[in-house]
């Protein structure tokens, strides 16, 4: 359902770090052997109480997953238009229930690319609307090899249906950064964030409200100039989306220049930044459901034990979640 | 910040104590600058004790990694003591304990680094 007027749903539909990521088999088994010992003697005798059971009183770790598709995020306003932000394997999903509930063509999308490594843009030679005549797909980004990258990836010998048989209309739109632009309504600047190759931030604006998709972004925290240009970047947020696939001890000793970042600098960041919410984003794929509950609970207590006069709300990105501002 | 250095034969005890933040983790880098020079294998042992600190911040971390990589690069011994429960959370949040030599006390880091400077601390 669209958000009410006013209103901004934010609709995850890839969340996963690097490289999408599916449970096996034994973890199946592992979550189905919990479930069963936490309802022992319970009387679950009809779907409507286990149902009920698995919603209320199961761990999320237990009775869910965090998925395992790469980076989508989708942002409704209530306009018709679609606003995307990259296109991992969580596209798929987001194409197909397009398809699946208006139908497959009259789409237009806008999707803001934070960089072009192969996590972020493996979705979209799988994303349906893109293949039917009648839908729009703007793809806005920093990168000069913005359309390059598509094209190639679709290409021989990477895969059999060449990018000019996507039948939708397909555009490439040149964004640069630290400049506010108007797309579909939406206030936007991009920012450049340290990662190989570059990759770039997205401030967005709509309603009064404003979300940070803020990925793949390593904060190595040797020039303070820069820690406070991304300070403001996330001022007032009511969300940042945020790459927190490292524990900071890593990111700043064995996988320093790699790329990414913590949940600790992120609950730092949010705090000075005075910003509402923080969703850590782009989990790291060894780590499976019980790993990233405690990584949540652990982020949630270190806001708690360092919170001032400010409090920021954390949570886990997880495919499906939807967050309304 | 300040860090009060106190001798324990070979090793050097350096007790810091406030926030160690964005505003003081510069100040904090430079006070520990002479006492990392001196922390090389055949000269000194160093145990920063965090006894009196009651925040550490990323970027404060981060001075530590640095530390500990330079003491490391340079043969000598480098460890951490006496952290307050906020700071010992921040640790084990930030995974810093699994990095860094971390003791619950002064007199447990000494024991690990230097039987001199742990007859010393006794004698204290």
């Amino acid at each position: 359902m669209p958000p009410e007027g006013g209103r901004v749903l934010v609709r995850f539909w890839g969340t996963r770090g690097s490289i999408p990521v599916a449970m096996g088999s034994a973890e199946v088994q592992r979550k189905l052997v919990n479930a069963l010992v936490a309802a022992a003697g319970r009387g679950l005798d009809t779907a409507g109480k286990a149902r009920a059971f698995v919603e209320r009183e199961l761990d999320f770790s237990i009775s869910h997953t965090f998925g395992g598709n790469s980076s989508c995020v989708q942002i409704e306003t209530g306009d018709e238009d679609y606003v995307v932000c990259d296109l991992g394997s969580g596209a798929r999903v987001l194409g197909n229930s397009v398809l699946a509930t208006r139908g497959p063509a009259g789409h237009r999308f806008h999707v803001f690319m934070s960089h072009l490594h192969w996590d972020h843009i493996m979705g979209f030679p799988f994303f349906m609307p893109a293949y039917l005549p009648g839908n729009h797909v703007r793809i806005y980004g920093c990168h000069a090899t913005l359309e390059e990258a598509f094209r190639r990836q679709n290409a021989a010998p990477s895969f059999p249906v060449d990018f000019s048989r996507m039948n939708a209309r397909i555009e490439f739109v040149r964004l640069e950064p630290e400049r506010d632009y108007d797309i579909a309504g939406l206030r936007v600047r991009a920012k450049l964030q340290q990662h190989s190759g570059d990759s770039y931030g997205y401030r967005i604006e709509k309603h009064g409200k404003v979300v940070v998709y803020s990925t793949d972004s390593e904060h190595k925290q040797d020039d303070p100039e820069k820690m406070k240009a991304f300070v403001e970047f996330f001022r007032d947020a009511d969300l940042v989306i945020f790459d927190a696939q490292y524990s900071l001890a890593d990111s700043i000793s064995v996988k320093e220049d790699w790329g990414h970042s913590s949940n600790v600098v992120g609950v730092e960041m949010c705090q000075l930044a005075r910003a509402r919410r923080l969703c850590l984003y782009h989990h790291e794929p060894i780590f499976d459901d019980e790993r990233i509950a405690t990584l949540l609970a652990e982020t949630r207590r270190l806001e708690e034990i360092t919170r001032g006069d400010h409090r920021v709300d954390v949570s886990a990105a997880y495919d499906g979640l939807e967050i309304t501002l | 910040m300040e860090l009060a250095p106190k001798r324990f034969a070979d090793t050097v005890a350096l007790f810091a104590t406030g926030r160690i933040d964005h505003a003081t983790a510069e100040p904090f880098r430079a006070a520990l600058v002479p006492h990392l020079a001196a922390c090389a294998a055949g000269r000194d042992r160093v145990v920063l004790d965090l006894g009196g600190v009651e925040y550490i911040s990323s970027v404060g971390l981060r001075v530590l990694m640095l530390a500990s990589k330079q003491a490391k690069a340079q043969g000598g011994s480098l460890a951490v003591a006496d952290l307050q429960p906020v700071v010992r959370e921040i640790f084990e949040i930030s995974r810093f304990n699994l990095v860094l030599d971390v003791f619950p006390t002064l007199r447990e880091a000494l024991a690990k680094l230097s039987a001199p400077a742990l007859t010393a601390f006794d004698a204290a």
